[in-house]
């Protein structure tokens, strides 16, 4: 098979088309889980300052554990990322490509 | 205690010692790489021999610049709260990185994120754009920096501001120049070890000093301020709710347009690598931040109200707070050596970060516009790298000019305006060129020329610089915010995909299926 054909063939590969489907889909969701945290901590930075003024253990207002919530969540979700990708994205590239060598 | 004997500003020889000893090591490395440096791949790319790990660690290293440690301490020591709006702004841009750029980046381009841009679209116009963009974020970054490290240096040896430019001017075309990419890349791994080991130490002795509870140390800090410090009041760093989250907007996304950031991504093997260094990196600098915000606050409780006043023209922080603190802590005996070991840490820290950015800014030049411009893609290596090295000195010289021409500039004002434009002009681009099939050439070049322009007038019109540097009457500045990401990144966006709708270019799309193998399995990858 000429390369050209093989790459073809392999571009409409089922396993392939949902390696791509999947990848996208878990870049989508951990975006928006991120995005939502930060842009939720930015709304009630500007609107909701009385709450993050409150009072939590002893002098510290609520917002400082919050803040830093933010802060550890965004590697927790790095962390996610590279867990699914070791985990699945990985194998499926290998097979893939083992596959396309065949061809 | 109001009074605060300080050997600050005096000769200090501990830090000289520190100073010269880091010099001399990142000299030694310098020399070691450039027996190393001979091809393009070695000079803008270390010879793709760094790992996950390891690039983690000089990612990081990029990212905590001098302006990060005694700016965002004292910030939170001046300001309070506004500290950690500022860290986690600037940390939360790294997921998104790892999301959606770095993998994809690595596998589609080879030196600079404008290969990436102009991949499957025409690439002498594209490639004008992105360097361009490039080269003006990192004129903006490293003039901030320069500036930075002229203040500091004057601030903590005593030395005249013209030398400390100079000087840190003349090291850093030296590891550029001679080191390529190699050695800028270990200066910033070992800087940053230096940096973290030194801002851990001092977060230790910190908290200690207040029983290793978290709960004293904000009741000391709420005591000092009458709790003023520790409430999320932003009345410095933004203007308005809207303002905030144009702020907001253009810290998260302006990391992933940093140029000198997104070229780390190809010293590493292979995608897989970019993606750990990602994983590493935000691990650090989160951890770094939560290193700055205990600093920041023990220096607001323990160092005198008077040494905390504000220093730079915006009044929103002192740099000095951090290295203030650790003379406190260490005391009598060991005050002065960390004080030192602090201030030539923050030196080594500033000549990592301006090698990186003047590599970054000679990819633009050499790899982008001369190569894939002027000579239309065709030039042997060894010519490339010819021209990278003039272009090194070059741009070396600007740097060191224009810290002179902006000696008196607010420095977090500066760095503010890269990340702007970072998030306008580069970002935008460079996500429809990776995931947005009918993206032309024109509108690539569209959205690239509206991001740089939309964000450089909407800041010149914006309060800092129509009232306080041209002083018009306060409050009539045309633009009310401060920071004008909010509107300059969505036109980019809007601009990009209009245009792009406008007049469609089939073989960039017939491109987008094909190189689809390229993108995900890293088939063909350089």
């Amino acid at each position: 098979m000429s390369t050209q054909h093989a790459h073809r063939a392999l571009l409409q590969d089922p396993e392939f088309v949902q390696l791509t489907k999947s990848k996208n889909r878990i870049s989508t969701v951990l975006t928006s889980v991120m995005l939502l945290a930060y842009f939720g901590f930015v709304f009630l930075l500007a609107f909701q300052r009385e709450l993050l003024s409150a009072k939590v253990m002893g002098s510290a207002t609520l917002g400082i554990p919050i803040g830093i919530g933010v802060i550890l969540l965004a590697w927790i979700l790095t962390g996610v990322y590279v867990r699914w990708a070791n985990k699945n994205y990985d194998e499926a590239v290998a097979r893939i490509k083992a596959k396309a060598e065949a061809l | 205690m109001n009074e605060l004997t300080t050997s600050l500003g005096q000769r200090n020889p501990v830090a000289i010692a520190f100073f010269f000893g880091f010099v001399l090591v990142t000299l030694g490395i310098t020399y070691w790489a450039a027996r190393k440096t001979k091809t393009t791949s070695e000079f803008y790319a270390a010879g793709r021999s760094i790992t996950g790990a390891q690039n983690g660690l000089a990612l990081a290293g990029d990212f905590m610049s001098a302006a990060s440690f005694l700016g965002i301490a004292g910030l939170v020591a001046t300001s309070g709260y506004d500290g950690l709006i500022y860290s986690v702004g600037y940390l939360v841009g790294w997921p998104i990185v790892m999301f959606l750029i770095a993998e994809p980046l690595r596998n589609l381009g080879k030196y600079s994120f404008a290969d990436v841009v102009a991949f499957r679209l025409k690439q002498r116009p594209v490639r004008t754009a992105a360097a361009t963009a490039s080269v003006v974020t990192v004129l903006f970054y490293l003039t901030a920096q320069m500036v930075g490290a002229g203040t500091l240096i004057q601030l903590m040896f005593g030395l005249p501001f013209e030398w400390a430019l100079i000087g840190v001017g003349v090291l850093m075309i030296a590891y550029v120049l001679f080191g390529g990419m190699l050695a800028t890349t270990w200066v910033q791994i070992i800087k940053a070890v230096l940096l973290l080991g030194g801002a851990t130490l001092l977060a230790l002795l910190a908290l200690s000093h207040f029983g290793w509870s978290y709960a004293n140390l904000f009741d000391a800090v709420a005591q000092k301020s009458e709790g003023k410090l520790l409430e999320p009041v932003i009345s410095k760093v933004a203007t308005s709710p809207l303002d905030i989250v144009s702020l907001s907007i253009s810290l998260m996304f302006g990391t992933a347009g940093l140029p000198h950031i997104l070229m780390r991504f190809y010293t590493v093997p292979d995608a897989k690598e970019a993606r750990k260094s990602v994983f590493y990196a935000t691990g650090w600098i989160g951890y770094f931040y939560i290193l700055t915000f205990t600093i920041g606050y023990a220096a607001a409780a323990l160092v005198p109200a008077s040494y905390l006043a504000p220093q730079d023209k915006g009044g929103l922080t002192n740099n000095m707070a951090a290295p203030l603190l650790s003379e406190i802590l260490g005391g009598a005996t060991w005050g002065a050596p960390l004080l030192g070991f602090l201030c030539a840490v923050a030196f080594a820290t500033i000549l990592a970060v301006v090698a990186g950015l003047t590599l970054a800014g000679t990819a633009a030049i050499s790899h982008d516009i001369y190569v894939g411009v002027i000579r239309r893609g065709e030039s042997s290596p060894e010519g490339e790298v010819k021209v990278a090295r003039a272009a090194t000195i070059g741009l070396g010289i600007l740097a060191i000019l224009l810290g002179f021409l902006f000696k008196t500039v607010n420095v977090a004002f500066m760095v503010g305006l890269a990340f702007a434009v970072a998030a306008s002009a580069n970002f935008p681009a460079l996500l429809l060129s990776i995931f947005w099939k009918p993206f032309t050439t024109r509108g690539a070049v569209a959205s690239i020329v509206v991001g740089l322009l939309a964000a450089v007038v909407l800041i010149v019109l914006s309060p800092t610089v129509w009232e306080d540097v041209f002083h018009f009457a306060k409050g009539s500045a045309p633009f009310g915010m401060k920071n004008p990401a909010l509107f300059s990144m969505l036109a980019a966006f809007a601009t990009g995909i209009i245009v792009s709708l406008m007049g469609s270019e089939p073989e960039a799309a017939e491109m987008f299926e094909d190189e689809k193998l390229r993108t995900y399995l890293g088939v063909g990858a350089e």
